[in-house]
Order: structure tokens, then sequence, then C-alpha cells
């Protein structure tokens, strides 16, 4: 393989991890309030409130079934607001955001609703506020769920960024087309995927070894 | 200190109405150790949390001291809760945090100063001696390790009153004599009031002064512990204190004496001693009776011989022994 070729998939990889780690980032930025809204708002919550439940429930569900590709293409004119351009790898992660702040949403979620409810109604037999229930008892002890839900989050992720390739989105998806696809390169092909594969694995290898670190259930 | 009035919860779920409380009016003594026995199901569990409101009663009042908590802002409330200690049956604690974070925990919540927080739970935690556990995960502690965390934690903010739900049900019986005398000694060194929920009558036994037997939402019977022990009015008390004899007890049947040990000394051979003095043989049908400190403590039914001349013999002999009794078929005593 020339140097040329290497530089290439060298900046493939940067640019898939770019995307990737920002976009996973922003949509847990998002993506916990949005979570710790649907959880506290339910009809057990700490702030029961069925409307904006229904609402944000709703608008998640819709999201979500939008397919990625689709969703990808049809809010280019917002990516283009944001960003100021619908190519690359930057312009990939406004509609990677979009898919996965829903998505984290729901997993936050699931992480909340493994939380003990016996701490919960002990802290607020201490006459903890709803903000300190959330800030000082939910999130806490969900933070080993929390950190397994975000691996899984960094792989869906990332597999959708390699789908941007099919638009120029940028990093290992493109070359995987450019090349692997449309130029019948199948080395190419075989290793863009095979560093797909590498670089999930990696995550997945660190995310459970944190859990395993951190989680104090489990000692 | 606690007066609830008139206390009535209602559960709506799909359409029906399920009364958890229904109607109950007590008065708990700053000081005393008060107790609230019943089956599962009873109620109490939501009747305690009635007291620090995390359940809103759907009709009555909680006075605490003299203010009306069902009248007082929801922030006045949370503020009154963190005067409000509270202990469960399966601790609750912060899985996440170590020990002395957990005890930490409610101070943060009353915003105490950090240095200031620490002290105070390193003191707590000599309290309940367990300060060599301070850097140690729940996970890692036993069950009367927890619960001794958890009083300790509940202590924290220097609380008034101490609500304790079925806090030693998930323990065995020597750590369940630990922790009630934990309890006795908070109550006693700090004055705390305490307010203890149960369905096993020796942890009522053990500590209370007063007691509420509660049935389907309503106190069936109330007062000192002596005398409900002594001399039990309702049948769920009957049951309680004699809970694997609940046929017999139900209805004590003509021929039976129900004999009450309450801390007679247990080396003092009773049923031998009654055996001689009367000389019949003593069948007994049930018991429940425990060793609580030397002293006998719980319930025994026994078999009277048919012979009138026996009976009084053996009833003779309980008198002069001071130990109270009950015989089937006719009036109490």
């Amino acid at each position: 393989m020339n140097s040329q070729l290497t530089q290439l998939i060298l900046n493939g990889i940067r640019e898939t991890l770019y995307m990737t780690l920002v976009s996973t980032g922003v949509a847990y930025i998002f993506g916990i309030p949005l979570g710790v809204l649907v959880f506290i708002t339910d009809k057990n919550g700490i702030c029961k409130n069925r409307i904006i439940n229904a609402l944000a429930g709703i608008i998640i569900n819709i999201i979500r079934s939008i397919p990625f590709l689709i969703l990808l293409v049809a809010i280019m004119p917002f990516t283009r607001l944001v960003v100021g351009t619908t190519i690359g790898s930057t312009a990939t992660i406004v509609p990677l955001v979009v898919a996965a702040t829903p998505f984290v949403a729901r997993m936050v979620e699931s992480s909340l609703r493994e939380v003990d409810e016996g701490v919960v109604e002990a802290a607020k037999a201490m006459g903890a506020s709803r903000m300190q229930i959330i800030v000082k008892v939910l999130l806490p002890e969900a933070r080993p769920s929390l950190m397994v839900g975000a691996t899984i989050a960094i792989a869906t992720i990332l597999g959708y960024s390699a789908m941007a390739g099919f638009v120029g989105g940028g990093g290992l998806g493109t070359i995987a087309i450019n090349y692997g696809y449309y130029r019948y390169q199948g080395d190419m092909m075989l290793i863009t995927v095979a560093l797909l594969v590498v670089i999930v694995q990696f995550f997945q290898e660190i995310g459970v070894r944190l859990v395993n670190r951190i989680d104090k259930r489990l000692k | 200190m606690i007066r609830l009035e008139h206390i009535t919860k209602t559960f709506h779920t799909g359409g029906n109405n399920l009364h958890a409380v229904q109607d109950v009016s007590l008065t708990i003594e700053k000081g005393e150790i008060f107790g609230i026995i019943g089956f599962s199901g009873a109620g109490k569990s939501t009747l305690v949390r009635c007291i620090n409101l995390l359940e809103r009663p759907t009709q009555g009042a909680v006075y605490l001291e003299d203010t009306n908590l069902m009248e007082v802002s929801e922030a006045e409330m949370l503020k009154h809760r963190q005067r409000m200690g509270m202990i469960f049956q399966h601790f609750h604690l912060l899985s996440q945090r170590n020990v002395l974070d957990n005890i930490i925990f409610p101070l943060e919540i009353i915003g105490m100063k950090k240095a200031d927080a620490r002290k105070r739970a390193r003191e707590l935690l000599e309290i309940v001696d367990l300060s060599e556990k301070a850097k140690a995960y729940p996970a890692q502690l036993s069950g009367g390790q927890k619960q001794r965390v958890a009083i300790a934690r509940a202590l924290a903010t220097d609380p008034k009153v101490l609500l304790c739900d079925e806090a030693t049900s998930a323990l065995d019986p020597e750590t369940t004599r630990n922790i009630l005398s934990l309890i006795k000694e908070i109550n006693q060194k700090l004055g705390v009031t305490v307010v203890i929920i149960t369905h096993e009558m020796r942890v009522i036994e053990q500590i209370c002064d007063r007691v509420a037997v509660m049935n389907k939402g309503r106190v069936e019977e109330m007062g000192s512990v002596k005398e409900v022990f002594l001399h039990p009015r309702s049948q769920t008390a009957k049951r309680l204190l004699l809970p694997q004899e609940n046929d017999l007890v139900q209805e004590l049947k003509t021929g039976t004496m129900r004999i009450a040990f309450d801390g007679q000394s247990s080396f003092e051979p009773v049923i031998s001693r009654l055996t001689l003095e009367s000389g019949a043989l003593i069948n007994i049908l049930g018991a429940n009776t425990e060793n609580v400190g030397g002293k006998a403590y719980g319930q025994m039914l026994i078999e009277l011989p048919a012979e009138e001349e026996s009976r009084s013999k053996i009833k003779a002999y309980l008198d002069t022994q001071g130990i109270h009794y009950e015989e089937g078929g006719q009036a109490n005593e």
C-alpha cells in the first residue's frame, strides 16, 4: 500500500473518530436532560406531568423512526444553517446529533429506571428537593448503567457516521463508498470495514473496563 | 410530638379504591418509642409515610409539635423532613457512595459545609460503631452494618423523630436485637422520639413503650406494650402474639390456657413446676417464646387437665408467680 493511501486511511480514521466522539458528546448534552425529563414526568416520577411526558415521548419516537440516511438528507437545510455547509465531517455532526439525541435520551431513561426507587424515597424522606434528587441521587446511582449506554451509543453513532459516506460525510464511510463501492476496490472496502470493527471493539472494551472500575456494587 | 388526626389514605388504582388507612388518630409523645404493629397489608407502612408526608393523607391532619404539616408549603415541608430521620427494611443506601459519603449525603442536602459535614459524619460513625468501615461501599457490608449506616445517616441532621419502617425485618434475630438496642440507646441518649413499624411482636416487646395494633387500615387497639401484651383485646393482637397457632388463639377453647411470659427469669422451669404442683400432665399446644437478655418473653398455649382440682392448683401457682394467664371458654381471668 502506498503512502498516499495510508495517509487517506489515517485521515479517514481521524475524521471518523472526530465525528463519532463530538456527536456522542453533543448528543449527551441534549440527551441527558431529555432522558431525565421523560423519566421524572412519568406517572411514577418525581415531577409527574402527563402532557410534557407525552410530548417528549412523541418527539423522541418520531425522530427515532426516521431512517438515518433519510434524516441526513431531509435536514440538509438545517445543517447548512448551523455549520454553513452540508459536506464533510463537521457537517455530518449535525444530523448525527439530531438522530442520536432521542436515542441517547431513551438510553438515559432506561438507566434511570434501574435506580432503586427506595433510594429515591430515602432522599425524599431526608427533605431533598427534586433537583437534588436528580443531581445527587438519580444520575450518580445510574452512572455505571449510563456508561454502558454510552458505549452502545458510540457504536451506533459510529455506524451512522459511516452511512453519511454516501453523501460525502467524510471519514471511513466516505472511503468505503468512494473506493470500495464506486471503484470496485474490494481491498479498500475490506480495510475500512475492518477498521470500523476495530474501533467499535476498542470503545466497547474501554467502556466495559471503565464500568467495572467505577461500579461500586460489584465489589 | 406527633399527632395524627383522623388520617385516611385512599389509593386509586385502575378504578378501584384501596383504603390503606382509615380514620386513624393517635398521639406520639416526645421521647417515647412508639410501635405500630400489624400483618402485611394492614396499612402501617402507609401510615408512617403519612407522618413525613411521603404519602399525603387523603383526609386528616398531621401535627408535628404544633404545626399542621398538611398546611405548610412544599419548601417548608422539605425543612420539616430534614428534621425527621427515616430508616427502611432494605436500607436504601446510595450504592455508588462509600459509607462516609452516605452519611454526608443528608448534610449536603441541608447545605452544610464540606469540612463540617465530614466531621459530623465521623462522629456518627462512632455512635453506630462502624468507624473502621468509613471507606467501604454498601455492597461490602452485612445487613446489620448497612442498617447501622442508615441509622447514622438518618441521625446526621439531628432529627427530633426517627421513623423506622420494618427496619429489622430483613435481619436475623441476633442482628435485630443489636439494632434495636442501638435504637433504644439513641432514644435515651439523644432524646429522639422513635416510631417503629413492624410485624414482629418481639420487636415491640424489646423496645417499645406504647403500641398500636393495626388491621385493615384501622387501629384496633392501642396502649402500653405491657397492657397489650398481657391483655390483648383484639383478634389481631392475639394472632400477632402467637402467630403459628392462629386457629387455636382466635378462639381460646375451653380446656386450654394462654400463659404470657413478661420478663420472668428464663431459668425458672415454670412448666415443670406446674406439673409438679398440680400433679397433672400438661400438654403444650403451642409456644412463641424468646429469651431476651436472660428474661423470658412470649406466649404459651397449654391444654389444661380435666380435673378441676388440678386446674385450680395450676392457677394458684401462676398467681403466686405473678404470671399472667387467660383461660379458654371463660371471661378473661
